[in-house]
């Protein structure tokens, strides 16, 4: 009963989609404001129904409810109850679902909060929001539907993958799908506007906090993502140019790239037709991504063959939606009126050149991803494309972003003087040489180019630093006027200050790790010892316990630096029976925002284990970076012109508020 | 009835969804890129206070935001004079958006949701026994009953026996394990049941022969060297610790002292040949292992009802009186599609429930519904 509501609830969605998609549009057409009306209770409806699809479907995985073919496929009763919520979304149906979900979220939150939009933009919006939530609602009934029944429902179910098997699913791919579907609401920005015909400047201030929530998120999931590797696949990597990472870094990109274009189309009216254009493409890629991970491209271009029904479809949402959307600009953009000019040296020639390069090392990173998927389909070559390919190409692309971050805040609009931005930068790249200076003496040899590694990213940060120092005056000016200045700087300004220093962090902490990181693989008899770094690591021994669907391994390390005991380390192998497979459980101990981290490997007759143990300095960085690129995000979203032209609630007057006389 | 209950209350918060917004007469408060130049021109203002920009940059920055306002100002004003039909053509696009609504909505839920959902099959708590169909009943029934008699003797050695060949068809392999590790406590140790603790364990890890599991065929062999499913499953170890060489002896020497027709004899053949291909080739599969294959799922489990169904006819010989008992066993072999012995069974019962009127009226009437002459 539970899953036939939650499927009844989505097909109501679905027919509330198709209504949504039309009357409003018909609306904005006819200016007709009842009709316009009908898009915010529709998009606030059909969230209703997909959440009540999601909560049946997630009662039933609570229950056990094996009748569902897909919690028979997914679950097992002895299974945590966490992993029972979470594994409604770690399989492919599920995670389409969730998918939904969040496109309701963000189509009811656009009603909710859109009231500073032109009312026939809003309509707009909505019902093109409602056009990719039709399509989605279609594939998921037709193809990927979650709510099919078994005639014999089987005592026990098949469990989940024991990867997943983890509170990072938890987490993850509810982040990550909040920013791939969030730059839906760009995209539907750009049609709506595309239909209508009317890009301005206020358009990039009405799409900008909606892309800046989207990047946030996709920046937080992308990074938990990368730590959740890190630490539960055992090899104490954080980045493996893998084509699913590669397919969220993608959108990543552009939406970056957007963010900093939209600047300019708001400033300056200039960049439209560049701007919609990335508004299209970022939502593209986020499409092509999460397809080339559920439709199972990605591990074998066979995989369409296997499943054509699902195959086709996906094709067809995406030739429907990205064919579309560009043939619509196509046709549009050549109409659009040209914005501001503006110098080469100028706050908005900076910002071209941070499109130029962080487009071609989106384009890099996907050639390095689909080109083995096309050869592979045309000529059945199996080629792999790795961190080599991504090292020639990507980080040549990204080097000159990284120089060039600081010294863009710093240029003026229109034409910029970049003597003098090099001028206010010299205090930040005197500290970038002292860091390269006591990074020689400190690491005493080892690769040439790490301390100039760390010089950029001391450069990076201490350049966002400057950036403030310089429009507060804090250090030419009466502090009584800086403090003035501080408080009257917009939060944006903070806030991409926040994010550059935390592009920095992130890079720090990659050059650290990379290039000062140990590693030593070593079979261990109980009480035998390991040294990593300064750290002495003692094997003390093994017990087994029987965890609920999984026993495991563990075994005990105590860790000496010194005399001084620093930590206990309990990394452990667990094997689920119900699939037969087993996972690693490495243990981590942080000291500062450095970590040891062991895995175990096989046990072997003789009573040793092979144990790999790593030392990684300053590790936590790439992630914290992260948090403080998001850090921004906030600042930035929370600056008050994002606001502006939001009508007041008509409240009525309340003496009691009055300020006391 | 409360699904369709269910079904009807949302299409219509659907309906109203659509319908509400079309009643209103009041337009949807709005905003405009009027506001956002005016902010910007105040920023600009702002900025050149504060010493931001310079006087100059304002000045051509206030320009330029000033145009736009303009422009933004003058399309606002075309837009505001609607056209002379706008308001007779409202109420005309009104219905229209009202009666697709009305259509659209039951339409697709009646068109998706028929074919696709299952409206009539009951949802089914991993805990809640009573919803299953009546096969499965009667195993989760007999299983569930063991297994509660055994939490409260868990010193039945022979219950445990009886269990665990049940879990191995239902793949509850970790179950069996434990199962019959108990038995070996309880009951003692032999060859047979030292091989049995193996094959669960090897079934455990998905056919592999762990250290664990070749150590119970190993103890098993200690015990009776002649034991053939120990030496099968070595046979299968020493394949998988990469020496064919050794399997494919144990294996030729086990079909070389087999007794005729012994019945193991053909998979031992298959292993054999998959390790040495210059073995003689076992025969190719009879027409009915091929049905066996095909249907191995339904013949598993009818073979497991079978033994359930088995047990409960030897233990209502003995104990005669219980009614449920009887009736059970009557619809389990009506499952099993064999008549005759449900014809036999209801026999039975009513000899060994005679005295009882009530209790024969009960087994009447099934036989009634089952289709059995009285």
């Amino acid at each position: 009963m539970i899953a036939e509501i939650g499927h009844f609830a989505l097909v109501l969605a679905l027919g509330l989609a198709l209504i949504q998609a039309l009357v409003p549009l018909a609306g904005a057409h006819w200016r007709d404001a009842a009709l316009m009306n009908t898009a915010g209770p529709t998009a606030h409806a059909q969230l209703a129904f997909v959440a009540i699809s999601f909560a049946a479907l997630t009662a039933c995985y609570v229950m056990s409810d094996f009748s569902v073919a897909n919690v028979f496929e997914n679950s097992h009763s002895q299974k945590p109850l966490l992993y029972k919520i979470t594994g409604v979304w770690g399989n492919h149906e599920g995670s389409m679902l969730l998918w939904v979900l969040i496109l309701a979220l963000f189509g009811s939150l656009v009603a909710a909060f859109g009231g500073n939009l032109p009312a026939t933009l809003k309509a707009n919006v909505l019902a093109v929001q409602s056009w990719i939530a039709a399509a989605f609602y279609l594939f998921i009934l037709l193809t990927s539907n979650p709510f099919l029944r078994l005639d014999n429902p089987p005592f026990e179910g098949r469990d989940l993958n024991p990867i997943l098997q983890d509170i990072g699913l938890a987490v993850h791919p509810p982040l990550l799908y909040l920013g791939y579907v969030g730059l839906s609401i760009s995209f539907s920005f750009a049609i709506a506007a595309l239909i209508e015909g009317k890009i301005d400047a206020a358009w990039a201030r009405w799409v900008r906090p909606w892309t800046l929530a989207a990047w946030m998120f996709l920046t937080l999931g992308i990074a938990m993502g990368s730590y959740w590797a890190y630490y539960e696949l055992g090899w104490g990597g954080y980045w493996f140019w893998d084509p699913v990472e590669n397919a969220s870094l993608m959108p990543w990109i552009a939406g970056t790239a957007l963010l900093h274009s939209a600047v300019v189309m708001e400033k300056r009216s200039a960049l439209k037709v560049w701007t919609v254009l990335l508004a299209i493409l970022s939502f593209s890629l986020s499409l092509i991504g999460t397809f080339l991970v559920r439709s199972g491209v990605l591990t074998s271009v066979h995989t369409f063959a296997s499943d054509p029904t699902r195959g086709v479809f996906i094709l067809m949402i995406l030739v429907l939606f990205i064919g579309g959307a560009l043939a619509l600009y196509a046709f549009r953009a050549p109409a659009l009126k040209q914005g501001g000019l503006f110098a080469p040296i100028s706050r908005e020639g900076a910002l071209v050149f941070n499109n130029l390069f962080l487009t071609a090392a989106c384009a890099s990173v996907f050639i390095g991803t689909l080109y083995p998927l096309a050869l592979e389909g045309v000529t059945g070559d199996k080629i792999s494309v790795g961190a080599p390919f991504f090292n020639l190409t990507f980080g040549p692309l990204f080097l000159p972003l990284l120089m060039a971050a600081p010294f863009g805040p710093l240029l003026a609009w229109k034409r910029g003087d970049l003597l003098g931005a090099a001028q206010r930068l010299m205090a930040a790249a005197g500290i970038a040489v002292v860091g390269i200076a006591v990074t020689f003496a400190v690491s005493g040899g080892g690769p040439v180019l790490a301390p100039f590694g760390v010089g950029l990213a001391v450069f990076v940060i201490a350049g966002a630093a400057t950036d403030i120092v310089e429009r507060t005056g804090v250090l030419r000016a009466p502090l009584a006027v800086a403090f003035a200045r501080a408080r009257g700087l917009p939060r944006s300004a903070y806030g991409s200050a926040v994010a550059h220093a935390g592009l920095g962090v992130t890079l720090l902490g990659i050059v650290c790790v990379s290039t000062w990181g140990t590693e030593r693989i070593v079979s261990l008899k109980p009480g035998a010892k390991v040294e990593i770094g300064s750290y002495a690591l003692t094997f003390e021994g093994m017990v087994t316990r029987q965890g609920g669907n999984y026993r495991e391994l563990i075994a005990r390390f105590t860790v000496r630096e010194g005399d001084t005991l620093r930590g206990v380390m309990n990394p452990s192998k667990r094997t689920f029976p119900a699939r037969s497979t087993s996972t690693t459980e490495a243990a981590l101990l942080t000291r500062g925002v450095s970590q040891i981290y062991v895995s175990l490997g096989d046990p072997n007759d003789d009573g040793s284990i092979a144990v790999r143990v790593y030392h990684k300095p300053l590790v936590l960085l790439i992630w914290l970076g992260a948090v403080v690129m998001v850090l921004g995000g906030l600042l930035s979203l929370s600056d008050r012109r994002l606001r502006v032209g939001a009508p007041k609630p008509a409240k009525p007057a309340r003496p009691a508020m009055q300020p006391a006389e | 009835m409360m699904l369709w209950l269910a079904i009807a209350l949302m299409t219509g918060v659907a309906i109203l969804a659509v319908l509400w917004p079309l009643s209103r007469r009041a337009p949807a408060s709005a905003g405009s890129d009027i506001e956002v130049y005016r902010d910007q021109l105040d920023e600009i203002e702002r900025d050149r206070a504060a010493g931001l920009i310079g006087v100059a940059e304002a000045e051509a920055a206030r320009v330029e935001v000033s145009r736009r306002l303009i422009a933004a100002a003058d399309a606002a004003g075309a837009e505001a004079a609607p056209g002379p039909d706008a308001a007779s053509n409202a109420n005309w696009r009104r219905r229209a958006a009202a009666i697709a609504a009305l259509i659209v909505l039951p339409l697709v839920g009646a068109g998706f949701y028929l074919p696709l959902g299952s409206p009539d099959r009951p949802g089914q708590s991993r805990t809640d026994v009573r919803e299953l169909s009546p096969e499965q009943r009667s195993i989760a029934e007999l299983i569930g009953r063991v297994e509660a008699h055994l939490e409260q003797n868990p010193d039945d050695g022979r219950g445990w026996e009886v269990l665990s060949p049940v879990y191995m068809r239902l793949g509850r392999f970790q179950d069996a394990v434990k199962a019959r590790r108990n038995v070996l406590q309880l009951l003692g140790v032999t060859a047979d049941r030292e091989t049995d603790l193996g094959e669960a364990l090897a079934a455990a890890a998905n056919g592999v022969i762990t250290a664990e599991s070749k150590a119970a065929f190993e103890r098993a062999l200690r015990l009776d060297p002649a034991d053939v499913r120990a030496r099968f499953f070595m046979g299968h170890a020493a394949e998988q610790d990469g020496r064919p060489n050794d399997a494919a002896d144990m294996w030729r020497k086990l079909l070389a002292e087999a007794p005729p027709g012994a019945p193991w004899v053909g998979i031992v053949r298959e292993s054999l040949a998959r390790v040495d291909p210059s073995s003689p080739a076992p025969r190719g599969p009879s027409a009915e292992d091929v049905a066996a294959a095909a249907e191995l799922a339904p013949e598993q489990r009818a073979a497991m009802v079978q033994g359930m169904v088995e047990r409960l006819a030897e233990r209502l010989k003995q104990d005669g009186g219980d009614v449920e008992g009887w009736l059970r066993l009557m619809r389990a072999y009506m499952v099993m599609g064999d008549k005759a012995k449900a014809q036999a069974a209801a026999a039975d019962a009513r000899r060994a429930l005679a005295g009882d009127a009530e209790k024969l009226r009960r087994v009447d009437e099934l036989m009634k519904g089952l289709g059995l002459e009285g």
